[in-house]
């Protein structure tokens, strides 16, 4: 018996339209940037860039360092796969993007913004360019010093970890770096930087136009607020929605699955894949102390039915990360081609289903070394896969 | 259109001299001549002042930066998981048998590359591809003998 | 003070070292590998992870800070078992055919293995490159066998900001080198070597010459000479297990006369040679400046011993070139004084002479191909080869290195002053050249204890000093009162940053040193592994003993040196001299 659909509390935020942009900005920077900071701090807004860091005190940290050149960088590389909501953000709502990296230089005392665009979203920068002009007029007008320019990437799904996009940015190769040090102290062209996901800083928008408590209101305890979701894969629904968190899975597979599904990729290639026995027990929202499994997810959730195999699924992520692992470090650059490898001779007979075993000693190293989320998520889906369907990767 | 020398002094009167602004010089040319040849990577490296192996080595980490030669429509086929559950192995199989090619190749007129790419971005509109700089979606292969049909004649037009 | 706990030992440490630093401070080893100290820090190979208590994954050690309260593991079964793993990945995309690499028992990987102990391959798979260039007449570069580890990047890059080699693609496509389709032969490589000195494995290598020479040596129609560069005496015992800074002076002379070459001479001879050529040049150049009134002096005058040196200036600075100094490096003076002086004085048809010569250097490989040192159409000198490949004559010989008597150089192109000892070292050229000049100049020894001008030696990138002309002879009148002003540097970095002050018209010195590799020739890209700051230091020290050993301290004293210009050259910078000695330089393109 399916549950009942309200369960899943859809929200319209985001899209809202952006028409009081003006004010909000006016509004906002005349607030000292404490009071900002504790304004997002208490809506308890997490990163949806997919690592789920609270944005407030991220926006602290860096206000904190003492330096005259700061950045604002907003990180549009949305290059998970399954994901694609920071596009229709862009295209809908852009001066609530701008607005917000803004006003997060108003608060971190930053004058530069950035805006880092995946090169697969080229189409997108003339009316992107248009809003930032029309920004830049009424901060002008204002007398408030700010400049946002858009930066192009050039397809590198690597150049979304933070890291990699600042030395993508400076020119070079984006490979990721170590860290400490963290954009905070250390960012763009080894300068305090904010970076935040498109979708991040369109909640800020929110939240400074309605105050924290509207935000904060929504969710669950450890996640609050709502977040964009990409849905696709085999539903008669795909698309963009704007829901609560703290979901359980069991309703979202009752609003968008088409009855028959098999397995939900949360949080796409790097996330998690969560085979039907387990939808009950999973919610989506961020790890807390909640019972049962929380998923942070970038918002990618792809529904695969029974006629899909799974072993052509793991081999297409396999695939995926082999040719984007920046190639820095040995367990991801090596790991992902002889994960792939491996499956085949598997799938081939060339190898017994025990070797299975060691290719998850293998994906379990990975997680522990590899030197970025690319390397160390790619166990996420690997041993998820190879445990909940092993005959499939076997015959 | 300009001769590549003067395409990239241009750029880099544009954008500047440092390394920084190293990207969007090189985007700048294979916008316009849809590839980096060796010439254009060592003329990129004297205009900068940067040893050429380090601009090869930069444009060579990004998929979009070309280094072959490429035909002036690019076409690139999302590849990825939804994609490839929604068929974009049909898709491939129409463009290659329309234009004669196989993935990773280019018509003999110069006129279209065929390759494959990583998701789009437009997953719930799979399968998807990028000509050039612009997306087509829900892809059928009815659809995309349109699509090519369209280039073929607007190619013819120009001419 | 930061306090810490590695495997239940609580430690403190100054703020900013690292987990793998300070370990090793308290004596707790951390298998590492790509890892270079101070020079080579990224983090890639990952062998080095660590667990450290609290946090989600494993740490790479050799990077990340020790920080207040951190409770770090080095030895736990989750780390041991990641590292075998990484390590396995490593060899699965390597050729494990160490019986026929040339690396095989010095071979960095051999040694983590050794570590690591794996008694399977559990990951094998893909191979990712497999390209050979030999197109270099100085380095090979066989990248099957490449792991990655990037230190060849840092150090073209950073050190001598060559920038050649370099990732490129991405993924497991990811390949280190120059580009594509570029060959190192035809490339804006130095030929240095620094790259072949740092590669832990057998992807970078020395193009061997040994071949040539054992084939000249089995070839009874022809005469073998060798002569030997300073820098070699100093580091040739590494091979044979002694101590860095160990001085092998005799017992290399004895294994090369064992080795069945017909004369062992000692390029130290040619060194002083240069001396007398390149401080009559430095001489005639301060001449005009101060002397003449038409301004047609070119100073600074930069020295010219060291070819990955001149081979950069050529690409770089292809329109300063009238800054060096034309005289050729050392070896290939004697070589062609080999085989002309000593041909006539030996009675040798000099097309039957073959010289060889053992270098430090990688680059002198590429030097003897260059079509300025053919004179009458024969090769100055025939083969160069390294320090390490002399290593593996002499062991392939079955000469027992270690119990050799001291053997002695033959004359006459044998005797040397230890002026000649010293251009083995960053700073020796200059002190060199100084002793003899400002002698010419003011009849006095040059000031300063033992001979040596502190400020010029030691490491530091750039040195520089300075030095006020007294009562000189009446002959150098109009050089009274004139502050003499000297840089020193070595390393390519440091280079390009002298010779952009040239290029700007700010350079305020007269005569620059400079030498291609960090330290000088005694961590030249042909001498033994490991080179560290620590081992450049000794070997450093070995080569001023050796200057202060002698009894005969400037080049001018050395009564071979006299009888050469007195029965056969003339003059320094005389007609013979300028067609034996001296050479011309080509410009060449950027990249
Ligand atoms: C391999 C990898 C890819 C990533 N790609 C993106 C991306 O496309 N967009 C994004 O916003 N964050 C991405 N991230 C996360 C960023 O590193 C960073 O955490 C995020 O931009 C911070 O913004 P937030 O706090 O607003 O989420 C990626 C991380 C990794 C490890
Ligand atoms: S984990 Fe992969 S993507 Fe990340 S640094 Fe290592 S090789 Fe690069
Ligand atoms: S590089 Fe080392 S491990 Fe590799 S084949 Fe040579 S000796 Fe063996
Ligand atoms: S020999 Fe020197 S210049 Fe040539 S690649 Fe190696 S480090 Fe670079
Ligand atoms: S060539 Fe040698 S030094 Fe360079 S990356 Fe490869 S293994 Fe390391
Ligand atoms: S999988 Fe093709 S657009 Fe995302
Ligand atoms: S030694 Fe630390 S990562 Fe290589």
């Amino acid at each position: 018996m399916p549950s009942p659909a309200y369960l899943l509390k859809r929200v319209d935020f985001i899209f809202k339209d952006e028409k009081d942009w003006k004010e909000i900005l006016k509004n906002s920077i005349n607030r000292p940037a404490h009071e900002l900071i504790n304004e997002l701090i208490s809506s308890e807004l997490k990163g949806r860039g997919g690592a789920g860091f609270p944005t407030g005190l991220k926006w602290k940290l860096t206000a904190e360092v003492d330096d005259s050149i700061k950045y604002v960088i907003c990180n549009a590389d949305e290059g998970e796969p399954g994901t694609f909501k920071d596009r229709e953000i862009l295209s809908k709502v852009p001066l609530k993007v701008l607005t917000s990296m803004a006003v997060c230089g108003h608060v971190i005392g930053s004058k530069e913004g950035y805006i880092y665009l995946r090169g697969e979203y080229f189409f997108l920068q003339p009316e992107l360019n248009k809003s930032i002009r029309e920004f830049k007029d009424y901060c002008n007008e204002i007398n408030f010093d700010f400049t946002i320019r858009i930066f192009m990437g050039s397809g590198a799904y690597i150049c979304g970890e933070e890291t990699a996009l600042f030395e993508s940015m400076e020119g070079k190769r984006g490979e990721p770096r170590n860290k400490p040090p963290f954009p905070s102290t250390y960012g763009y062209m080894g300068k305090p930087t904010v970076i935040n996901n498109v979708e991040t800083l369109a909640h800020c928008y929110t939240i400074f136009e309605y105050g924290s408590k509207r935000f904060y209101d929504l969710g669950v305890q450890y996640s609050r607020g709502s977040k964009l979701f990409s849905v696709s894969g085999d539903t008669p629904k795909p698309g963009i929605y704007e829901l609560e968190l703290g979901m359980s899975l069991v309703d979202f597979v009752d609003e968008f699955g088409d009855g028959d599904t098999k397995a939900v990729q949360v949080g796409g290639a790097s996330g998690f894949l969560v085979p039907r026995k387990g939808f009950r027990e999973t919610t989506i929202g961020f790890q807390g102390k909640l019972t049962g499994i929380s998923l942070p997810t970038g918002g990618s959730m792809m529904l695969f039915n029974s006629s899909r195999s799974m072993y052509n699924v793991l081999d297409n992520y396999l695939e995926f990360f082999r040719e984007e692992s920046c190639g820095q470090c040995t367990p991801c650059r090596v790991g992902c081609q002889q994960l792939l490898n491996g499956i085949k001779a598997v799938k081939r007979g060339e190898k017994n289903a025990l070797y299975l075993n060691k290719l998850m000693r293998l994906t379990e190293t990975m997680q522990y070394t590899a030197k970025c989320g690319l390397g160390q998520s790619v166990a996420n889906s690997f041993s998820a896969i190879v445990e909940n369907f092993r005959e499939e990767m076997i015959y | 259109m300009y001769p590549v020398t003067e395409l990239i002094k241009n750029l880099a009167d544009r954008h500047g001299r440092e390394r920084r602004n190293l990207l969007p010089i090189l985007q700048g040319v294979v916008e316009q001549e849809k590839y980096l040849s060796e010439y254009s990577m060592i003329e990129i490296a004297r205009e900068l002042d940067l040893p050429a192996s380090e601009v090869y080595g930069t444009a060579t980490f990004y998929s979009f930066l070309e280094y072959k030669k490429m035909g002036k429509y690019i076409i690139r086929i999302c590849k990825t998981i939804t994609c490839s559950m929604k068929g974009k192995n049909q898709i491939i199989k129409t463009i290659e048998d329309m234009l004669k090619i196989n993935v990773g190749e280019t018509t003999p007129d110069g006129n279209f590359s065929l390759l494959q790419t990583n998701c789009l971005g437009f997953c719930h509109k799979a399968p998807a591809m990028l000509i050039n700089y612009e997306v087509y979606t829900d892809l059928t292969p009815e659809k995309v003998r349109e699509i090519l049909t369209n280039y073929i004649n607007k190619k013819g037009r120009e001419e | 003070m930061i306090n810490l706990t590695i495997n239940n030992k609580k430690l403190q440490v100054e703020e900013g070292t690292t987990i793998f630093e300070a370990a090793k401070l308290n004596n707790i080893l951390i298998p590492h590998f790509c890892y270079m100290e101070n020079v080579h820090q990224i983090g890639s190979c990952r062998i080095c992870v660590v667990e450290v208590e609290g946090g989600k994954t494993l740490m790479a050690s050799c990077v990340t800070p020790a920080t207040e309260g951190m409770i770090v593991h080095t030895n736990s079964e989750r780390v041991r078992d990641v590292r075998k793993v990484i390590f396995e990945l490593m060899l699965s995309d390597h050729p494990k055919e160490c019986l026929s690499c040339w690396r095989n028992q010095n071979c960095e990987l051999q040694d983590l293995g050794n570590l690591i102990q794996l008694h399977e391959f559990r990951y094998e798979g893909a191979k990712s490159k497999d390209v050979i260039d030999s197109s270099s007449p100085s380095i090979v570069r066989d990248s099957s066998k490449c792991i990655l580890c990037r230190r060849c990047v840092t150090v073209c890059n950073e050190i001598q900001g060559v920038g050649l080699m370099n990732p490129h693609h991405r993924g497991f496509s990811t390949f280190i080198g120059p580009s594509e389709d570029e060959l190192l032969g035809e490339s804006v490589c130095t030929n240095c070597g620094q790259c072949v000195l740092v590669c832990p494995v057998g992807a970078l290598k020395e193009k061997d010459s040994t071949a040539a020479v054992w084939e000249a040596l089995y070839d009874k129609s022809r005469t073998v000479v060798v002569q030997t560069a300073p820098a070699v005496r100093a580091a040739l015992g590494e091979v044979f297990a002694y101590e860095p800074g160990t001085l092998v002076t005799g017992k290399m002379a004895a294994a090369l006369h064992q080795l069945g070459f017909d004369y062992v001479f000692d390029t130290n001879f040619a060194a002083d040679l240069t001396i007398m050529e390149e401080g009559s040049e430095f001489l005639e150049r301060v001449t005009n400046a101060f002397n003449t009134k038409e301004k047609n002096h070119v100073l600074p005058m930069i020295t010219s011993c060291s070819p990955g040196w001149i081979k950069f200036m050529e690409h770089r600075y292809p329109d300063q070139l009238a800054h060096l100094s034309s005289c050729k490096s050392p070896h290939m003076m004697l070589g062609a004084l080999t085989k002309t002086y000593f041909a006539e004085k030996m009675n040798i048809d000099p097309a039957k002479l073959f010289v060889v010569s053992v270098m430090p250097c990688t680059a002198k490989k590429f030097e003897i191909t260059r079509p300025e040192m053919f004179s009458n159409g024969l090769a100055d000198v025939d083969a160069v080869i390294t320090t390490r490949e002399l290593g593996r004559m002499i062991k392939d010989a079955g000469i027992d290195f270690r119990s050799l008597e001291d053997g002695e150089f033959d004359s006459p192109l044998g005797l040397s002053s230890g002026a000649a000892d010293i251009f083995g070292t960053t700073g020796g050229v200059m002190e060199a050249a100084l002793r003899t000049v400002y002698e010419l100049v003011t009849g006095r020894e040059l000031p300063g204890i033992k001979l040596h001008i502190k400020p010029l030696s030691g490491l530091n990138r750039i040195k520089t000093a300075e030095l006020k002309i007294e009562n000189p002879l009446p002959a150098y009148s109009f050089l009274n009162g004139v502050t003499v002003k000297v840089a020193v540097t070595s390393g390519l970095k440091g280079a390009a940053e002298l010779l952009e002050q040239i290029k700007n018209g700010t350079s305020p010195y007269h005569f620059i040193e400079i030498m291609g590799c960090p330290g000088g020739c005694i961590s030249g890209g042909g001498q033994p592994r490991p080179v560290n700051d620590a081992i450049r230091t000794l070997r450093l020290e070995a080569i001023y003993r050796e200057d202060e050993g002698k009894l005969l301290r400037k080049s001018h004293e050395n009564e071979d040196i006299q009888m050469l210009y007195r029965d056969f050259l003339g003059a320094p910078l005389g007609h013979k001299s300028h067609e034996l000695l001296h050479t011309v330089y080509a410009q060449r393109s950027k990249n």
